[in-house]
C-alpha cells in the first residue's frame, strides 16, 4: 500500500491529473484535453490515471486548481482548492533549486511569478491582453497549416528572423501575413512569432520586474522549443524547462495536499468509483433581480450536489444548508 | 420636478437625504446591474471611461421611472470626469430624451453661480433651509463612511463568514423605502450597531490591504466586482484610500478657503510625482506611501481601462513597492462581468501576503536566538 496524493488542474485546455507520492516521486500523470468539458475530463484523468498505477494505494489528500478548481473539488471531493499562481510557484520551488523567477505560459493566460527567499514575492498575470498564449500559438499554427508539436523545431531552423509585430494578436495575425505574402520562409516567420511573444511577454508582465536566475519556464507552451531559444536570447541566460513541465500545477496541489494532510490526518476523497457516477449540469436563470444570473447545478446520479453563478449567493447557500441539514 | 442622480458607491445615501430635507422628490436609480451596463455601453463612445457608462445606465434607468432632472456634481480636476457632464448632455439628447441638467461644480471660489444653480433646484431661496440640509446630507455621508468602515473591519473577522452582509445588504434594501434625516440616520446608526455587535473569531490572523486608485472604481461595488466584500471574506482587512465624504470636505468647505487636509499625502507623493496630473493620480502614489508606512501587508490599485492619472501611477508603483517593501497588485476594470480571472488573482495576492507575514515572523524568532 503506497501513500500517494493526487493533484488535479482544471484548465481552459487541458485537464491534468497527477500522483505524488510521500517522497514526493510522480507516480503517475495524465495531460487530457479539457473541450469545454471539464467533468468529462476529470472523470477521464482519474479513470486513467487509476489503469497508469499498478501498485495498490490510498490516496492521503486531493488538491485542486486552474479555472475550474471548485468544481474538480466538489467532484473529487478536494481537500485544498488553491489558485493556479500559488500553485504553480509550490511546484517550482520544490523542483527547482533556488528558482527565482517562473515564467508560466498556458492556454488563455499567461504569467510570471518572482521567488524571494522561497516564497512568491511578486506575481503578474495578463491582463488586457491575449497576445502570446497558448491558443494564439494554436491559431496561428492551423493558419501556417503545420502541427503545433511541430512548431518549435521549425523555429529553431530559422536563420534569418523575420520581425513580427508582437503588441497585439490583431496587429502580430496581420503583419504575419504580410510577410507570408511577400515570400519569406516559413521558418523565419515562425521563428519571428516566438521573438514577437517573448518580446510581447516581457514587456507586458515582466515590464519594472527584476528577472534574476535561475529562470524556470513552465506551462503547456514550455514544451516549445522556438519560444524557449528565443527567451534565451532575449534574456541572455538559461532556462529550465522542468520535466513535467506542463503538469506543475497539478505537482503544486498534491504538495499543498500533503502539507494539509500532515497537518489534518483526514480526506475527504470520494474514491476512485466516482468515475462511474453520472453527472448531469443543470442551468436556469434567476429572474429574482435584474442581474440575472446564470445559476449552474451540478447532481450526481440525481442528487443536488452544488449551484453557482449567483451574485448574491443565494442558491449556493441554500444547497450548503440542505447538505449540512443531511449531514 | 423628479431629480434622479448617478450611482457612486453610498453617496446615493446621502444625496437621498440631501434631496428629501429640501423636499425635492426624486428617484434613486436602481442598483448597477448588467442591464444598466447593457444600457450604458449601448449609448456612449466606445472608448470612454467606464464610469461614465455606467452613470448613462443609471440615467436611463431612473427615466423609466418618471424621473425629469438630473443632478451631477463636476469635479475641477482635469480628467475626462471633468466633461461628463457635457458629454451626457449630448448622449441625452442624441437618444431623443428632454432632460433638465443641474450641475453642481464645487464653487472654487464663484459662489454666486453655485447658488443660483442650488436655488434652481431647491426652489426656495431660503438660505437657512439649504444650509441645514447640507449639513445633514453631510452627517449622513460621514455616517455611511463609518458603517463601510465597521464593515471592513469586522468582515475578516466575524465568527460566521457572511453575517455582517446580511446587515449590510439589509441596509441598502432599506433605505431606499424610508425619508429624510432622521429616519436614515437611525438605520445608519442601527446597522452600525448591529455589525459591531457580531461575534469575533479572536484566533484570526487578519490581514491588512490598501485599495487605492480612481476613486469612482475603489468605491463603487457593482463596477470593482464586490472587492470589499470578497477581500473581506478572505479574511482581509481592506482600507479604502478615498472616500467621498473627505472628499466633499476637501472640494466644498478646505479648497475654497485655500486650505487642505491633502497635504501630507501630497508631500510624500513628491519625490515621485511632484505636480498635478490629473484624476488622483498624485493621491494614488501618496496613499501607497501612506498605507507602507502604516504597516499595510499590501496595496491594490485599481483604475478603469484607460484612466490617464493612474497609467502614470501604475508606472511609477513599481519603484514605491521596491522602496518601501510592499507588494503590489493591479487591477484594471472594464465591462468585465466574469470574476473568475479576477479573484484568482485576489487570492494569489492574499496567499503571497500571507505568506510574506509568516516569513517574517520566524525571521523576527531567528534573530532573537
Amino acid at each position: 500500500m503506497i501513500n500517494c496524493y493526487l493533484g488535479i488542474d482544471v484548465g481552459s485546455v487541458s485537464t491534468n491529473v497527477v500522483l505524488m507520492n510521500d517522497d514526493k516521486e510522480i507516480i503517475g500523470k495524465v495531460y487530457t484535453s479539457t473541450q469545454g468539458k471539464p467533468i468529462d475530463a476529470i472523470k477521464r484523468g482519474l479513470k486513467e490515471i487509476k489503469a497508469q498505477v499498478r501498485d495498490e494505494i490510498k490516496v492521503k489528500g486531493v488538491g485542486t486548481t486552474g479555472s475550474g478548481r471548485h468544481l474538480a473539488s466538489m467532484i473529487v471531493g478536494g481537500d485544498v482548492v488553491k489558485n493556479e499562481i500559488t500553485a504553480h510557484g509550490i511546484a517550482a520551488l520544490n523542483f527547482v533549486k533556488g528558482v527565482k523567477t517562473i515564467f508560466e505560459i498556458g492556454g488563455q493566460d499567461s504569467k510570471i511569478i518572482l521567488l524571494r527567499d522561497g516564497i512568491i514575492s511578486d506575481f503578474a498575470m495578463n491582463t488586457v491582453c491575449a497576445a502570446g498564449t497558448g491558443s494564439f500559438l494554436d491559431r496561428q499554427a492551423s493558419r501556417i497549416g503545420i502541427e503545433i508539436q511541430e512548431f518549435g523545431e521549425l523555429a529553431l531552423k530559422s536563420k534569418n528572423t523575420v520581425r513580427i509585430a508582437g503588441r497585439c494578436a490583431v496587429f502580430a495575425e496581420s503583419d504575419m501575413i504580410h510577410k507570408q505574402q511577400l515570400g519569406h520562409n516559413q521558418e523565419d516567420i515562425i521563428k519571428g512569432l516566438c521573438d514577437a511573444l517573448v518580446r510581447n511577454f516581457l514587456n507586458n508582465l515582466g515590464k519594472g520586474k527584476e528577472i534574476l536566475g535561475p529562470i524556470v519556464f513552465q506551462g503547456g507552451v514550455a514544451a516549445n522549443a522556438g519560444i524557449k531559444k528565443s527567451f534565451e536570447e532575449a534574456l541572455k541566460q538559461e532556462i529550465y524547462v522542468p520535466p513535467h513541465h506542463n503538469v506543475m500545477g497539478a505537482i503544486g496541489c498534491c504538495l499543498l495536499a500533503q502539507e494539509k494532510a500532515e497537518k489534518k490526518n483526514t480526506t475527504q476523497f470520494k474514491g476512485f468509483d466516482i468515475v462511474n457516477s453520472g453527472y448531469q449540469v443543470k442551468g436556469f436563470e434567476c429572474e429574482d433581480c435584474s442581474n440575472l444570473c446564470e445559476v449552474v447545478e451540478i447532481m450526481r446520479d440525481g442528487q443536488l450536489m452544488a449551484r453557482w453563478g449567483d451574485k448574491c449567493c443565494k442558491w449556493s447557500d441554500k444547497v450548503k444548508d440542505d447538505i449540512e441539514k443531511l449531514a | 420636478m423628479k431629480v434622479t442622480f448617478p450611482h457612486m458607491g453610498n453617496q446615493y445615501v446621502a444625496t437621498k437625504v440631501l434631496l428629501d430635507e429640501l423636499e425635492v422628490e426624486n428617484i434613486v436609480p436602481p442598483e448597477c446591474s448588467k442591464d444598466t451596463l447593457d444600457i450604458g455601453t449601448q449609448h456612449s463612445p466606445e472608448s470612454i471611461c467606464l464610469p461614465l457608462k455606467v452613470n448613462i445606465g443609471n440615467y436611463i434607468e431612473s427615466i423609466k421611472q418618471g424621473a425629469d432632472t438630473i443632478i451631477l456634481t463636476g469635479s475641477c480636476g482635469p480628467c475626462r470626469f471633468g466633461y461628463y457632464s457635457i458629454l451626457q448632455k449630448e448622449i441625452m439628447k442624441a437618444m431623443g430624451h428632454n432632460i433638465n441638467f443641474i450641475l453642481l461644480d464645487p464653487p472654487q471660489g464663484d459662489y454666486k453661480s453655485f447658488f443660483a444653480r442650488i436655488f434652481k433646484l431647491t426652489n426656495t431661496k431660503n438660505p437657512y433651509k439649504i444650509i441645514k440640509a447640507l449639513a445633514k446630507a453631510t452627517r449622513v455621508l460621514y455616517l455611511v463612511d463609518e458603517m463601510e468602515e465597521v464593515s471592513c473591519y469586522k468582515r475578516p473577522r466575524q465568527k460566521k463568514i457572511g453575517e455582517v452582509d446580511i446587515y449590510y445588504d439589509g441596509f441598502h434594501k432599506k433605505v431606499r423605502k424610508i425619508h429624510g434625516y432622521r429616519e436614515v440616520s437611525k438605520l445608519i446608526k442601527e446597522t452600525i450597531n448591529n455589525i459591531k455587535s457580531i461575534p469575533e473569531d479572536p484566533n484570526r490572523e487578519v490581514i491588512k490591504i490598501g485599495v487605492i486608485g480612481e476613486i469612482y472604481t475603489i468605491i463603487e461595488p457593482f463596477v470593482n466586482l464586490n472587492i470589499h466584500k470578497k477581500l473581506g471574506n478572505m479574511g482581509v482587512e481592506v482600507s479604502t484610500s478615498l472616500k467621498i465624504s473627505r472628499w466633499l470636505t476637501e472640494h466644498l468647505y478646505l479648497q475654497p478657503l485655500k486650505l487642505t487636509g491633502e497635504k501630507k499625502i501630497r508631500n510624500m507623493a513628491k519625490p515621485y510625482l511632484k505636480t498635478m496630473i490629473g484624476g488622483h493620480g498624485r493621491e494614488t502614489i501618496g496613499h501607497a506611501i501612506d498605507y507602507a508606512k502604516r504597516g499595510f501587508d499590501g496595496v491594490i490599485q485599481i483604475y478603469p481601462f484607460t484612466c490617464m492619472p493612474e497609467i502614470v501611477a501604475q508606472s511609477i508603483l513599481p519603484t514605491i513597492e521596491k522602496d518601501f517593501d510592499i507588494p503590489y497588485l493591479c487591477l484594471i476594470v472594464d465591462e468585465l462581468t466574469g470574476e473568475a480571472g479576477y479573484t484568482t488573482r485576489l487570492e494569489a495576492f492574499v496567499d503571497l501576503l500571507i505568506r510574506r507575514r509568516e516569513m517574517g515572523i520566524s525571521d523576527k524568532l531567528l534573530s532573537r536566538n
